[in-house]
């Protein structure tokens, strides 16, 4: 008997997890706490089962997530046992950088590629697990399972090493990374099912419920706390709305839905019209403006 | 919501996505062939292209499309900046789309020779390849080359798509004329059982839909074969193979070997063999997270536990003990080179397998392969994107089975040491230990193989000058100074090579002749042997000397004149032979009744009047060292 899609795409995820862990001295997860983290914990859980996860777990705190957010990565951290690392830009704290008061291009530089650029540097990892998957965007439909990143943290992608079969290599010299993405073959459909099929938990802003927001630029942004600056005319309304994507709640577009319970959020994901990521600000800067980050060092 | 779909209808409705089974395939053929455009189309006939994607996809195409103002769906799935601007394609892009009974995963992959390695990473992962070719133009290079690698991968099922069509007023006739063509060349390459289709990606024909333009062909469109296509599961009927990833310990109570099954099947109380050691046992049970199985079979990652405690690490494989892979630690195999730096044997690389990593060299090169004309080349390196067959030899033993019987366990990447960077990846054809391949050996053990394994660069010490200049004591240290650096060396001088080989000659011109040929020849075997020869002898002669260098190869003929007067030779007279020549009692003594003519293109001159034995041999070991006849590591014994 050959196995479905999800049981293939399992198995890969775990073989990818467990190299990377026989090969590399140092490695992390980089835990965005949305959907595809929770995905990508799962699995690794999966591949070191009975052991513990040998590995910690880093989140880059921007100060600008939901709320929500933060209250489910500390309650998965301790259900988990995981070793959890958070690590925010200080200096970015100390000035004072804001998506509302910089704009999101600067803000997001600052506060997630750089504070994530201090956090590797920091702790000196060489290899960092990330969520991403090949389906969601342009650039990264190019990207390697195992993508070198050179002492700058500087992905290279006229010159990615050749990548065959299972055989991943992830040899580097000093100060170099790898950053690797066991979800690449998934798409977001493929994330809803396995959440569904084995009970993942995941925040509940992905399910539709009455929140405020106000609509601006075309994307219904949720008012999380007062730090937002609402401009003259706006006003947070109750709207039944849920996320497909989660970031920074300033930069993170809501969509109305009645869908409360996964198999609502499976058949209407199977039926979208537009792309997960069209909820995010910061990807609509330029057409190639995920590449530029991604050049820059950013997932 | 209106669309809104009845529980039980949408309980079904996960269940069938659930179930659904995956395809991946590759688009491959020469730049501008269409592949980028065919995936475009299946993505865009599939619904795949979410509404704002559409959009920003009609302001690109007016922007920088290649269809006036009709939609370019090639932009689709060019990704990168660079990519965009220059028209072409890098690197592979995949992509990822869905039918009620499928998820496909499509490998679009670039055209240009230049960027082959990277058609080569979407075509090792494939069930399948779309292999298109462009109407107006036929078979072309880069779809022979992409064929050949195609096959080399093991890619059994091929679609020949035959694109354009509408370019050539949907000719029948250039269509059985291009597969005809295509179909000489697949027979050649074991491709023959390939599907052709006519297709226009651009107009869409035989793409989902058959379309009214090709009446006179009955088979199936593209979509209905990439549907109905059997995804052939060889790894689940072969032998049960296991390469162990990881050694899996939380606790003392708890012991086991994490992997994913590369082929075959197997259940509690099988017994297996731990290869390369041969040691067996058997399994115990199959953990998982979700519990222990009954039963894994190819394709599942889980964890072994075994009933006895063997040592098993990284690197071994477990395999079914009544069928079990072979171990070596060399073997042919196909590679192909996808570095700039050329390949060149005997240069050290690192070989990875599905789950270890050795050393190894490149003993030999036995041809290229010329992918258009098949033609096989001699040749003495791989240059970028060239194919080769090989023998390799590794620094310790894998386990491994051909890459024909099985893919897992027959492929292996070349790593450079350096750079780190991936520069081959390579198809195990057969190991060279097995009796029936012994025939090899004799080929391809050569001098540098056997240099190599003593790790040192063989070459011949010829000490020349007077009797009683220093030659043998000097050599004799030179010689200690070689074995303690664990040089393999030989002396031949006349304490053992006039007593025995040579003990039928005397010292008449001619015998002298004769005995230095015999000596010359005789350290030319030793240099084929890999030694590093001494040889101490008068040798009063420049054209035997120069014989005996132009035995050896450039380089390997080290010339060492030991120069003292004979006044200073003959007042040290060692042996006494000095006094005895000159009262008659020795005849044709050099110096007193025959010649010495000294060299003229020594390479080292030791002025043997000023210098201690020791300080000669110093003078000579700094010319080896720096003429690279020492390895520099091994100096510190």
């Amino acid at each position: 008997m050959s196995l479905t899609n999800l049981a293939k795409l399992e198995a890969e995820s775990i073989h990818i997890f467990r190299e990377v862990v026989a090969e590399c001295e140092n490695p992390v997860l980089l835990y965005s706490i949305g959907k595809d983290s929770a995905v990508l914990l799962h699995l690794a859980m999966k591949a070191f089962h009975p052991s513990k996860l040998p590995f910690p777990v880093l989140h880059v705190d921007t100060t600008w997530k939901f709320k929500e957010m933060i209250e489910f990565r500390d309650r998965m951290a301790a259900e988990l046992n995981l070793k959890l690392i958070v690590h925010t830009n200080k200096e970015g704290v100390e000035q004072d950088i804001g998506p509302f008061s910089h704009g999101s291009a600067k803000y997001t530089d600052i506060m997630k590629t750089q504070a994530l650029k201090q956090a590797l540097d920091k702790y000196k990892f060489d290899a960092a697990f990330g969520g991403a998957r090949r389906d969601e965007e342009k650039s990264r439909s190019k990207e390697r399972v195992f993508s070198f990143r050179n002492g700058s943290h500087r992905w290279d992608p006229k010159n990615q090493r050749p990548e065959m079969w299972s055989i991943y290599n992830g040899r580097i010299n000093k100060g170099e990374s790898i950053r690797v993405f066991p979800l690449s073959n998934w798409t977001e459909a493929d994330i809803w099912q396995y959440i569904y099929q084995e009970g993942i938990p995941i925040v509940p802003l992905y399910f539709a419920q009455e929140r405020p927001v106000v609509e601006r630029d075309g994307m219904l942004i949720m008012v999380d706390d007062d730090r937002m600056p609402l401009e003259s005319g706006e006003k947070p309304e109750l709207k039944r709305v849920r996320f497909r994507t989660l970031g920074c709640y300033p930069l993170t577009g809501a969509i109305e839905s009645e869908a409360d319970s996964l198999p609502d959020i499976i058949q209407e994901t199977i039926l979208a019209k537009t792309s997960e990521r069209q909820g995010r600000v910061i990807d609509q800067d330029s057409t190639a403006s995920m590449e530029k980050k991604k050049l820059e060092g950013y997932f | 919501m209106d669309d809104v779909v009845a529980p039980m209808e949408l309980e079904q409705f996960i269940e069938t996505q659930e179930n659904k089974s995956l395809l991946r395939f590759i688009t491959c053929g020469s730049v501008d062939d269409g592949k980028s455009t065919l995936i475009g189309r299946l993505l865009y006939d599939s619904q795949q292209i979410y509404d704002d994607q559409l959009a920003s996809l009609e302001i690109d195409s007016k922007k920088v499309g290649t269809q006036g103002s009709e939609i370019d769906f090639a932009l689709l799935v060019d990704g990168l900046s660079a990519e965009r601007e220059q028209g072409i394609t890098i690197d592979v892009a995949y992509r990822y789309f869905s039918t009620e009974g499928r998820k496909y995963i499509v490998a679009d992959t670039p055209g240009h020779e230049q960027y082959t390695r990277n058609m080569a990473t979407g075509a090792s992962t494939a069930d399948l390849a779309v292999i298109l070719i462009d109407a107006r133009k036929g078979v072309l290079t880069q779809t022979r080359r992409h064929s050949y690698i195609v096959s080399l991968l093991g890619v059994k099922n091929i679609i020949l798509a035959i694109n354009k069509m509408d370019l050539v007023a949907y000719s029948e006739e250039v269509f059985k004329s291009i597969e005809a063509d295509y179909r000489s060349f697949a027979d050649r390459i074991g491709l023959s059982d390939f599907c052709a289709i006519p297709i226009s990606a651009l107009a869409g024909d035989n793409i989902f839909d058959a379309g009214d333009n090709t009446a006179w062909y009955q088979g199936p469109t593209l979509m209905q074969q990439l549907e109905t296509v059997e995804v052939t599961a060889d790894e689940a009927a072969a032998a049960f193979r296991f390469p162990v990833q990881w050694v899996n310990r939380p606790n003392l109570d708890f012991r086991g070997f994490s992997g994913t099954v590369t082929s075959g099947q197997i259940k509690p109380g099988d017994a297996i063999a731990v290869l390369p050691s041969g040691v067996t046992s058997k399994v115990k049970n199959i953990s998982t997270y979700d519990g222990d199985l009954d039963q894994a079979s190819a394709g599942q990652a889980v964890t072994l536990v075994l009933h006895d405690e063997i040592d098993i690490s990284r690197g071994d494989v477990l395999a079914a003990a009544n069928d079990r892979p072979e171990v070596t630690d060399q073997f042919m195999a196909h590679l192909l080179w996808m570095a700039d730096e050329p390949m060149l044997p005997s240069r050290p690389y690192m070989l990875k397998t599905a789950n270890k990593s050795v050393s190894a060299t490149v003993t030999a090169l036995k041809h290229k392969i010329d992918v258009n004309t098949l033609a096989h080349d001699a040749g003495s390196s791989l240059e970028l994107n060239e194919l080769g067959v090989c023998n390799l030899f590794l620094g310790e033993p894998i386990a491994f089975d051909a890459f024909a019987d099985n893919k897992q366990m027959g492929s292996f990447i070349l790593i450079d040491g350096l750079t780190n960077n991936t520069i081959a990846m390579g198809m195990i054809d057969f190991g060279l230990r097995r009796a029936d391949n012994i025939h090899w050996q004799p080929i391809n053990i050569n001098k540098s193989a056997r240099a190599r394994i003593k790790d040192q660069s063989p070459a011949v010490l010829w000490f020349t000058g007077l009797s009683g200049s220093g030659k043998s004591t000097i050599a004799d240290i030179v010689e200690q100074r070689l074995y303690a650096r664990r040089n393999h060396t030989i002396i031949l001088d006349g304490d053992n090579v006039r007593h025995g080989l040579n003990k039928d000659l005397g010292f008449t011109d001619t015998d002298r002749v004769e005995n230095i040929r015999r000596i010359a020849e005789t350290s030319k075997l030793m240099v084929d042997a890999g030694l590093m020869v001494l040889v101490s002898f008068i040798s009063p002669f420049r054209a035997e000397r120069r014989l005996a260098r132009e035995l050896m190869e450039e380089g390997e003929f080290v010339e060492i004149f030991i120069n003292a007067s004979l006044e200073v030779c003959a007042d040290r007279d060692p042996k006494g032979l000095y006094e005895k020549a000159k009262k008659g009692e020795i005849k044709n003594f050099t110096g007193i009744d025959s010649p010495y003519e000294n060299p003229e293109q020594a390479e080292i001159i030791i002025d043997s009047a000023n210098l201690t034995p020791d300080k000669a041999a110093d003078q000579i070991m700094l010319y080896l060292e720096e003429n690279g006849y020492l390895s520099e590591l091994d100096y510190q014994i």
